[in-house]
C-alpha cells in the first residue's frame, strides 16, 4: 500500500529529518508510528498524504507516485481540521461536496466515481458515529470527542483505502480516548482499510498497531520496526501481554531518545 | 438587539426632539412632525433622487472595495513574505484620515461621481484589507491541510475555506466603516455637485434657508446610514450564523 524508497526530507531550517529512509506498508495492515516530539512523525504522515514533497527518493501509495494528495487516502489531524463555520452535518458532507465540485476527474476525486446520494451517505455516517443529535451544531459547540467523531465520519464517508491519523486522540480525556480508540479498531475491522496512526503515547501505539515504526534521533535513516502481534484488537488492552508490550516499547523509546 | 427596543429608542429620540423644538421655539429647529411631513412629500421627489444618488455612490464604493480588498487581504494573510513587504505601507496608510484627501482627489479626478466613489472606496478598502488579512493569517494551517487532503485544489479551497473564512471580516469591516463612509460622502457632496443628500442639505440649509427641508435631508442621510448598517448586520446574521451560536 505504501512504498517509501530512499526518502530524504529537511525542515525549512535545513535540519535533516529523513536521509535514505525506506519503509513498506502492506494493504490491510495496522501501523503505529511512535517517537518523541520533533522526530518527524507528523512530517512522515504529511509526506505520505502528499501535503509535503520529498527532497529525494520516492513515495508510492497504491502504486501511484505521490505528488499531490491522493483521493483515496484519508487524513485525520489532532485538532483544527473542521471548518468552524460549518455545522457537523456540513463538515461530514465536505469531502463529498468537494468531490462533487470537481467531478470524478481522477485528480481531486477518484476517476469514474460520481458522487450520488450525498445526503444519504452523510446521514448514514452521522448515525454510525452517533452524531445525529448534534448534526446542526457548530464544532465550537460540541465536545472534543464529538469533534473527532465528525472528522472520522468526514474522512470515512469518502471510502478511503488508507487512513492516516496524526495524534488523533491526544487532546481528549482518557475515557473518551479509549472509546475512540475502540471505535477506530471496529471501523478498521469493518472496512478492512490500512491504518497508520502517529502517536507519542506508548499505550496508544501498543493498542492500535500490529507493527510499530519507531522514529528517534534525526535524521531517521533505517526504519526501526517492532512487531506487536496482539495489537489492533480492542480486547488487547485488558490482556497481560499488553502491559509487557508497553514496557518493551518504553525501553525501545528510551534507547532512541 | 430586539426590534421593539430599537423602536422604543426611535420614539424616545423623537420626543426629545419635540421637547427641544418647543424650548428653542425658532425656525432653525422645526418640530419632528413638520419635518417628517416634508420628508414624506419630498422623498418621492427631489429628495428621493438625491437619496438614490448618495446610495448609489456608497454601494458602488462598497462593491469596488470588496472586490479589490478581499483578494489583496487573502494574499497578504496567506503569504507572510508578501505581507512583510507590504505591511509597513499598510501600517502608514491605514490611520491616515482619508477625508483629508478629498481636495486632492477632486483635483485629480475632477468633480465627477468617480471622485466621490474613490474617496469612500479608500476608507473601506483599508478597513476591509486589514481585517481580511488578519483573519486569513489566523487560519490554522491544519485546517487548510485537512481540506486539501480531502481533494480540494485551489478553487475548492477558495470556495470552502478562504471565502467563508473572510466573510465575517468583510461584513464587520463594512459595518464598522459605514458611519465614516456616509460622513465622508456628505463632505464629498458639498463640492460642486447637484445631486446627493450632502448637496440637498447644504442647498436648503445655507442657501435657501428652508429649514424643514434641510432637516428632511438630515433625516434621509441618517436613514441611509442606518439602513446600510442594519442591512450589513442582517446579512452577517444570515451568512455567518456560527458567530451568533452560543
Amino acid at each position: 500500500m505504501i512504498e517509501i524508497d530512499g526518502l530524504a526530507f529537511h525542515y525549512p531550517d535545513g535540519t535533516a529529518v529523513f536521509e535514505g529512509f525506506s519503509w513498506r506498508v502492506a494493504p490491510g495492515e495496522a501501523w503505529a508510528v511512535l517517537g518523541p516530539s520533533g522526530c518527524g512523525k507528523t512530517t512522515l504522515l504529511y509526506l505520505i498524504a502528499g501535503l509535503r514533497l520529498p527532497l529525494q527518493g520516492e513515495i508510492r501509495v497504491g502504486g501511484d507516485r505521490i505528488l499531490r494528495p491522493r483521493p483515496q487516502t484519508g487524513l485525520i489531524l489532532q485538532e483544527y481540521g473542521l471548518l468552524p463555520w460549518a455545522t457537523v452535518r456540513e463538515n461530514v458532507a465536505l469531502g463529498l461536496r468537494i468531490r462533487g465540485f470537481y467531478g470524478p476527474d481522477g485528480k481531486h476525486a477518484p476517476a469514474g466515481e460520481a458522487v450520488t446520494a450525498r445526503r444519504e451517505i452523510t446521514q448514514a455516517w452521522l448515525d454510525r458515529l452517533g452524531l445525529s443529535h448534534v448534526a446542526g451544531s457548530f464544532p465550537g459547540q460540541i465536545s472534543g470527542g464529538q469533534r473527532q467523531r465528525t472528522a472520522i465520519a468526514r474522512t470515512l464517508s469518502l471510502k478511503p483505502d488508507l487512513l492516516l491519523m496524526d495524534e488523533p486522540f491526544a487532546s481528549l480525556d482518557a475515557p473518551t480516548r479509549e472509546d475512540l480508540q475502540n471505535l477506530t479498531l471496529q471501523l478498521r475491522a469493518e472496512t478492512g482499510l490500512t491504518t497508520v496512526v502517529v502517536t507519542h503515547m506508548i499505550e496508544e501505539a501498543a493498542l492500535l498497531g500490529t507493527q510499530i515504526l519507531l522514529l528517534g534521533r534525526l535524521p531517521n535513516r533505517a526504519a526501526c520496526i517492532i512487531p506487536n502481534p496482539g495489537g489492533a484488537d480492542p480486547g488487547f488492552r485488558s490482556s497481560p501481554r499488553y502491559a509487557k508490550a508497553c514496557a518493551r516499547l518504553r525501553q525501545e523509546l528510551e534507547a532512541v531518545r | 438587539m430586539k426590534r421593539s427596543s430599537v423602536l422604543l429608542a426611535a420614539v424616545a429620540l423623537l420626543i426629545v426632539w419635540q421637547i427641544a423644538a418647543w424650548m428653542v421655539n425658532r425656525a432653525i429647529l422645526p418640530p419632528p412632525l413638520e419635518v417628517l411631513t416634508v420628508f414624506a412629500a419630498e422623498i418621492f421627489g427631489e429628495l428621493g433622487l438625491d437619496f438614490l444618488a448618495s446610495l448609489g455612490r456608497v454601494v458602488a464604493s462598497m462593491a469596488l472595495a470588496v472586490v479589490t480588498a478581499v483578494p489583496a487581504g487573502l494574499a497578504l494573510g496567506q503569504m507572510p513574505s508578501l505581507n512583510r513587504i507590504f505591511s509597513p505601507l499598510v501600517y502608514i496608510l491605514y490611520p491616515i484620515p482619508k477625508v483629508v484627501l478629498v481636495p486632492v482627489i477632486l483635483l485629480f479626478l475632477g468633480i465627477s461621481d468617480v471622485a466621490k466613489v474613490v474617496i469612500i472606496f479608500l476608507i473601506l478598502f483599508f478597513q476591509i484589507l486589514v481585517l481580511v488579512r488578519d483573519q486569513a493569517a489566523a487560519l490554522r494551517p491544519e485546517l487548510v491541510a485537512s481540506v486539501h487532503s480531502l481533494g480540494a485544489g485551489r478553487r475548492a479551497l477558495f470556495r470552502f475555506v478562504y471565502y467563508p473564512a473572510s466573510l465575517p471580516a468583510i461584513l464587520t469591516a463594512l459595518r464598522q466603516s459605514i458611519g465614516t463612509a456616509v460622513a465622508v460622502l456628505y463632505v464629498a457632496e458639498l463640492f460642486a455637485t447637484q445631486h446627493g443628500l450632502g448637496y440637498y442639505i447644504y442647498l436648503h440649509g445655507s442657501t435657501l434657508f428652508d429649514y424643514p427641508r434641510m432637516y428632511a435631508g438630515v433625516v434621509a442621510m441618517s436613514l441611509l446610514g442606518l439602513g446600510l448598517y442594519f442591512g450589513v448586520d442582517g446579512l452577517q446574521r444570515r451568512l455567518c450564523p456560527w458567530q451568533f451560536a452560543s
